[in-house]
């Protein structure tokens, strides 16, 4: 028997109901990923990124095809696919502190009241928001959200973290404080991560993989890069090392030459 | 040279903004430039009462005006003779209703005793009123919040009972009566079902509007959180659509007070309703314009006391 991988998807087509027939958002896809490997996907926009993150999280059903996570079936959503969705999704009835708390109970394993809540607050202290535990998610900024998005998703312990553009929807700065965050994280949980990005610079200093994919409808992988840099990695001594330039320049290529943006070449 | 026109031009002889040894020069800037950058310091009172004071004055005066204007307005359209009293004339013919709400009325620690028979002051019939709005409106709140609940989370339950809820919530409140007094042939149920029959409707659309409106990425937290029907209900569905809910709980109690005083006009007996039918019939006209400004204010405090306790539940769900 052959050996599969941790998470794996296999000839996975994902198909919409529309007015005029079905919609293919994905066609066959094979992804293999290891334990322990971050992995980003990358592509432009309408392309199915979106559409393959949410069949791993079980938010929608592969129409053919099986995803395996260690073995099991994916075949609904689960805690174990803790998801950082791109809008933070935080309850605004709920204090930061809450929400995580919300997660963690759901995932508690037989923990004490008083064990959960500590576990609550160290991950909150992860992603230095141990200070606004009290506060609502309408009283601290945007990058604060996303910084309880992640800690209410790495509190679950999943086996797979999935995150959907976390970083969309911040400005530049704020950005690359989170991408050190994530590196932080990464660099002490070794999480197996899925991350969509639209921005290059990013999938390159975060993950070990790229993983391009064609414009859809009925989107495919394009090309499967993998970056060698050595971790733990830091942006200023990254950046001028040959590898991420050869990198870079793959993905730039891939996106704007072999796969333009179909609005732009239309 | 073309390159230099200004300083050959003799009418451009202003000092030039490069002095001859290739410093740059600063200019001084027009005195009226300058004195336009200092402002006299504003006078602000530090005195917290007279902060205080302010705050009053701004929240409060315009209201006040505004009073004083519909009075003087009132006084002035109505002359000495005309039907309809003037403000002195109401304050002369019915000062005892004004002065006197509670006539016939114990209090027994807080809760009033109200004396049988007619002749108590307005404010025990406001209070007999706001008993029977109090159970007809508490019966339609959970009732319609329930029914709401039902209908927005259940496709198959919303098509079939909101066509009925289309249809019945047209219905005036008055209509109901005849129908409400045949089911339950006294007075007193048929007016808190009358209240009820009002007030449920906007409870339960706004209810169901909200249920199905809560954002997908709740229901997607939900989703990848694994919260159990129960939880979901609890953790999700009840705070997500609180301010919904609360605004048809603000309209429906309007919707109940303006019926409890229709329907105890009909029905006579006790209560602000029958005040104001009593006061036509005994031609004391200016008793009620008293009832109309006490049915008024009372409306106004239970939109409040409603909108209040929306808010303060908001904040803490």
């Amino acid at each position: 028997m052959k050996h599969r991988s941790y998470l794996a998807l296999e000839g996975v087509s994902v198909e919409f109901p529309t007015k005029n027939g079905l919609f293919c958002a994905l066609d066959r896809i094979d992804l293999n990923i290891e334990k322990g490997q971050f992995v980003a996907l990358i592509g432009h926009s309408g392309c199915g990124k979106s559409t393959l993150l949410n069949a791993v999280a079980g938010l929608n059903k592969p129409t053919r095809g099986v995803i395996f996570l260690d073995g099991d079936v994916i075949d609904r959503p689960g805690p174990d696919r803790a998801v950082v969705f791109q809008d933070h999704s935080l309850l605004p009835w709920l204090t930061v502190e809450e929400n995580v708390a919300l997660a963690v109970s759901k995932t508690a394993n037989g923990k004490s009241k008083a064990e959960q809540k500590d576990w609550v607050l160290h991950n909150l202290e992860l992603v230095q928001m141990g200070h606004a535990a009290k506060k609502r998610p309408s009283e601290i900024s945007g990058g604060m959200k996303q910084r309880v998005g992640i800690a209410r998703a790495i509190a679950m312990q999943p086996r797979v973290l999935l995150m959907d553009e976390p970083f969309g929807a911040l400005d530049a700065l704020t950005r690359a404080a989170l991408q050190d965050v994530v590196m932080e994280l990464q660099a002490r949980l070794n999480n197996t991560v899925l991350m969509i990005t639209h921005d290059v610079d990013e999938a390159v200093l975060l993950s070990d993989r790229v993983v391009m994919m064609t414009n859809g409808p009925a989107a495919r992988i394009g090309q499967d890069l993998s970056v060698e840099l050595p971790r733990p990695r830091d942006r200023l001594s990254v950046i001028d090392l040959p590898n991420y330039a050869h990198a870079r320049s793959e993905i730039i290529h891939f996106l704007h030459e072999r796969y333009r943006n179909p609005a732009q070449a239309a | 040279m073309a390159s230099k026109p200004d300083a050959s031009k003799p009418d451009m002889a202003a000092p030039s903004p490069v002095s001859t040894t290739g410093e740059a020069v600063i200019l001084p800037y027009p005195a009226t430039a300058i004195a336009r950058r200092f402002f006299p310091p504003m006078p602000k009172p530090t005195n917290p009462v007279l902060i205080a004071m302010q705050k009053f004055a701004s929240a409060v005066l315009p209201t006040a005006f505004m009073l004083a204007f519909l009075l003087a307005f009132w006084t002035l359209a109505c002359g000495p003779e005309s039907a309809l009293p003037g403000p002195s004339r109401v304050w002369a013919e019915s000062h005892d209703v004004i002065m006197h709400p509670l006539k016939g009325v114990e209090f027994h620690g807080l809760i009033p005793d109200i004396q049988d028979g007619g002749d108590v002051g307005i404010g025990a019939h406001i209070m007999k009123s706001l008993g029977r709005v109090l159970k007809g409106y508490t019966l339609a709140a959970i009732v319609g919040v329930a029914l709401g609940m039902l209908v927005g989370t259940n496709k198959y339950a919303f098509r079939a009972l909101d066509p009925l809820f289309q249809v019945l919530r047209t219905v005036p409140p008055l209509a109901w009566l005849p129908i409400s007094l045949a089911i339950f042939q006294q007075a007193q149920p048929s007016a808190i079902f009358l209240i009820f029959i009002t007030a449920i409707w906007p409870i339960i659309m706004n209810t169901a509007v909200g249920v199905q409106n809560i954002p997908m990425q709740y229901r997607n937290v939900a989703k990848v959180l694994a919260l159990n029907p129960m939880e979901y209900f609890i953790r999700i569905v009840l705070p997500a659509c609180v301010p919904h809910m609360f605004t048809g709980l603000r309209i429906g109690v309007g919707m109940s007070w303006l019926a409890i005083v229709a329907a105890e006009m009909v029905q006579g007996g006790t209560g602000i309703g029958f005040f104001i039918w009593d006061s036509y019939n005994s031609s004391l006209l200016s008793d009620t314009i008293v009832a109309l400004v006490w049915i008024g204010m009372v409306g106004f405090a239970l939109d409040r006391i409603v909108g209040f306790v929306g808010r303060l539940i908001a904040r803490n769900g």
